[in-house]
């Protein structure tokens, strides 16, 4: 079968654990690996892979515009702006898995569909914490209208990057838009929390929301409708106990376990958002292979 | 007393931060008001205002004001003809937009707090703050659960963003008086700044901590009146002032009207008296997060599980500051364990 050809940009942790990923993909193949340092431990795992590497970052595409109908942005919201508007002028579906929220919130199980039948120019994964949330607040407002959701993402201090540490303000502003726009409360609330517990801990997340018409069956049934659908795709995603209900407070659990591709199973965090950037990957792809190409939009 | 630094001994008084968590975040503008302009008349240096999770603390996780911190900011800095107001901002929970706002109604100083061993979220926080014209503290919390080699390291951090003041942040009142003096010493002798100590007294050491702080040159002190800060609260200001006045170290602070505004405007507020009990003690104990403990008894209540169970086993769990969440979490499994054995 055909497959689509798709770009990594940015060679560190997340763009090293998305390859793994995507070699197992049977609608995307990996055309090339892009980084800016040529000593970079994901440079070097890509060239022992057999992939095309480039260590010129951006330029890799500029040149080359027909290497990839997909680039897989795994640099920082910084670079991101920037290569935004390249991409977008050369006519490349852009995923990105930085901050930088260019272009419109994704979240694989809430608005995949809808958001490919729009524009899939340049579809931004939120935040790890966003990831892991998100379809919670959207499972529990789709039968009991949430008001407010605050979100509560405590991770492995050795999963959080440089990238994550210096821009832990764009973490809590973003995954709160999300939570409201894309989730689907009135109102939203992300705290995140780092942990250097040795060993370290998995991903945890607790939910808590509101809600305009309490209904315990069906919000529990809900729940787990979505969590089975996210565990196709996160199998580590899982509910860390009951429910609980309180007034018109909702309170989920969540504890998310890695696949362990190229972080350790506790980066459940890095795990949620590769595995989610891999799957709205897969729909452009199938998209792209089904003729309806790319949509640039409104212009 | 012997002092290895001679500068001025700056205080700040935090009941209105600390000391929300006991009352559970409803402070309202006139307890606020009185408060501060009694604590400015007495000649207080620093009156800390915020949630007692810092900007943006009022959530579900940690409890919701009754009175929109920015409002009791406000309500602060009108009160103040000498002192300065200062707020706390944990990254990870407000962010630089809340920090702006206190900036504009007049807050002066921001202590911008990590876990121990993360000081590395704080640089966006302490760089922009220095931009916008404030004095900046860093706060390193939980500093009893790091090796003293490793509070240097993020100490020094934190110096490298811009801080003018590090703070040793005892957060689970834990340490003990030798404890605190190795890791003074160890800062005084790395760091090019000032150094500051924040106790709480679950182990009933907080004014002796302190004193050994000041004696290796912490110069940077935190104090509630009538303990009125999370556990068991922190070094008692008006004793401190005491203590210290008698042996020879005079603030500029009136005794005398701390003693007033100690007994007359906070002692009402109290919702019982901050002693020693159970609870508290087993946090100093166990190192656990002082402000964990209304929501232990909450959750002991609603589970049915002693307190002491829940918090020794988030202790094990090695929570940090902030994950109140977990305390829900590990209260409902005890209660499912306990149902499965009997």
């Amino acid at each position: 079968m055909k497959k689509i050809k798709a770009a990594i940009l940015g060679s560190g942790n997340i763009g090293t654990d998305l390859m793994y990923k995507l070699e197992r993909s049977s609608v995307i193949e990996i055309a090339a690996v892009i980084g800016i340092d040529p000593d970079s431990d994901g440079l070097k795992r890509a060239r022992e892979r057999g992939y095309p590497v480039f260590d010129n970052g951006i330029e890799a595409i500029v040149n080359q515009p027909d290497l990839a109908e997909i680039v897989f942005d795994a640099t920082s919201a910084k670079a991101h702006v920037r290569h935004a508007k390249v991409l977008k002028e050369l006519g490349i579906n852009a995923i990105d898995l930085t901050p930088a929220a260019r272009g419109p919130f994704v979240c694989p199980v809430v608005n995949l569909t809808e958001q490919l039948e729009k524009d899939t120019t340049n579809l931004n994964m939120i935040t790890c914490g966003g990831q892991a949330t998100i379809p919670i607040v959207y499972a529990i407002n789709r039968v009991a209208n949430v008001s407010y959701a605050e979100i509560v993402a405590t991770i492995a201090s050795k999963s959080a990057g440089p990238g994550t540490r210096a821009n832990i303000d764009e973490f809590t502003m973003t995954t709160r838009q999300a939570l409201e726009q894309v989730g689907g409360a009135d109102q939203g609330k992300a705290i995140i929390i780092l942990n250097p517990a040795e060993p370290p801990i998995l991903m945890r997340d607790t939910i808590y929301c509101e809600v305009a018409q309490m209904d315990e069956a069906a919000i529990r049934q809900s729940i787990l409708d979505i969590v089975q659908e996210v565990r196709q795709y996160v199998p580590g995603y899982c509910l860390k106990q009951e429910p609980l209900f309180e007034e018109n407070r909702v309170t989920v659990f969540l504890e998310i376990e890695g696949a362990g591709d190229y972080f350790p199973p506790y980066a459940g965090n890095l795990d949620i958002m590769t595995a989610s950037a891999m799957r709205v990957g897969e729909q452009v792809a199938r998209y792209l292979l089904d003729g309806r190409g790319v949509s640039l939009g409104t212009e | 007393m012997e002092r290895n630094r001679n500068l001025p001994i700056k205080m700040t008084e935090v009941c209105l931060r600390d000391g929300s968590h006991v009352v559970a975040h409803q402070f309202t503008t006139e307890q606020v008001q009185s408060i501060v302009a009694g604590l400015d008349s007495a000649g207080m240096h620093y009156i800390e205002v915020s949630h007692g999770d810092g900007l943006g603390g009022s959530t579900i996780q940690y409890g919701r004001s009754r009175v929109n911190e920015m409002e009791l900011i406000e309500t602060a800095v009108a009160a103040c003809k000498q002192a300065k107001v200062a707020v706390l901002l944990i990254p990870g929970v407000g962010t630089v937009n809340e920090l702006k706002q206190a900036r504009q109604l007049g807050a002066g100083l921001v202590r911008v707090a990590t876990h121990v061993t993360e000081a590395d979220v704080s640089a966006q926080h302490i760089q922009i703050a220095r931009e916008l014209g404030m004095e900046v503290c860093g706060f390193l919390m939980m500093a009893h659960s790091a090796p003293v080699e490793k509070l240097v390291e993020q100490a020094k951090l934190m110096q490298s963003y811009g801080a003018e003041a590090v703070y040793v942040t005892d957060s689970a009142g834990a340490l003990l008086p030798e404890q605190v003096r190795e890791r003074i010493r160890a800062m005084r002798q790395a760091l090019d700044i000032e150094i500051g100590f924040h106790a709480h007294n679950n182990l009933s050491v907080a004014i002796a901590n302190t004193l050994v702080a000041i004696e290796e040159g912490a110069t940077r002190i935190d104090g509630s009146m009538r303990c009125l800060g999370a556990g068991a609260g922190n070094a008692q200001t008006e004793v401190l002032i005491a203590v210290l006045d008698r042996m020879g170290i005079q603030l500029g602070i009136d005794l005398y009207e701390m003693m007033d505004l100690a007994e007359d405007i906070v002692g009402p507020i109290l919702p019982q008296p901050q002693e020693i009990r159970k609870g508290s003690l087993v946090m100093g104990y166990a190192g656990v997060y002082s402000s964990f403990l209304l929501h232990a008894e909450r959750a002991s209540k609603r589970f049915g599980i002693d307190a002491r169970d829940i918090l020794m086993e988030v202790g094990r769990r090695k929570a940090v500051g902030g994950q109140e969440d977990m305390i829900i979490d590990v209260a409902a499994e005890l209660a499912q364990i306990r149902r499965a054995g009997v």
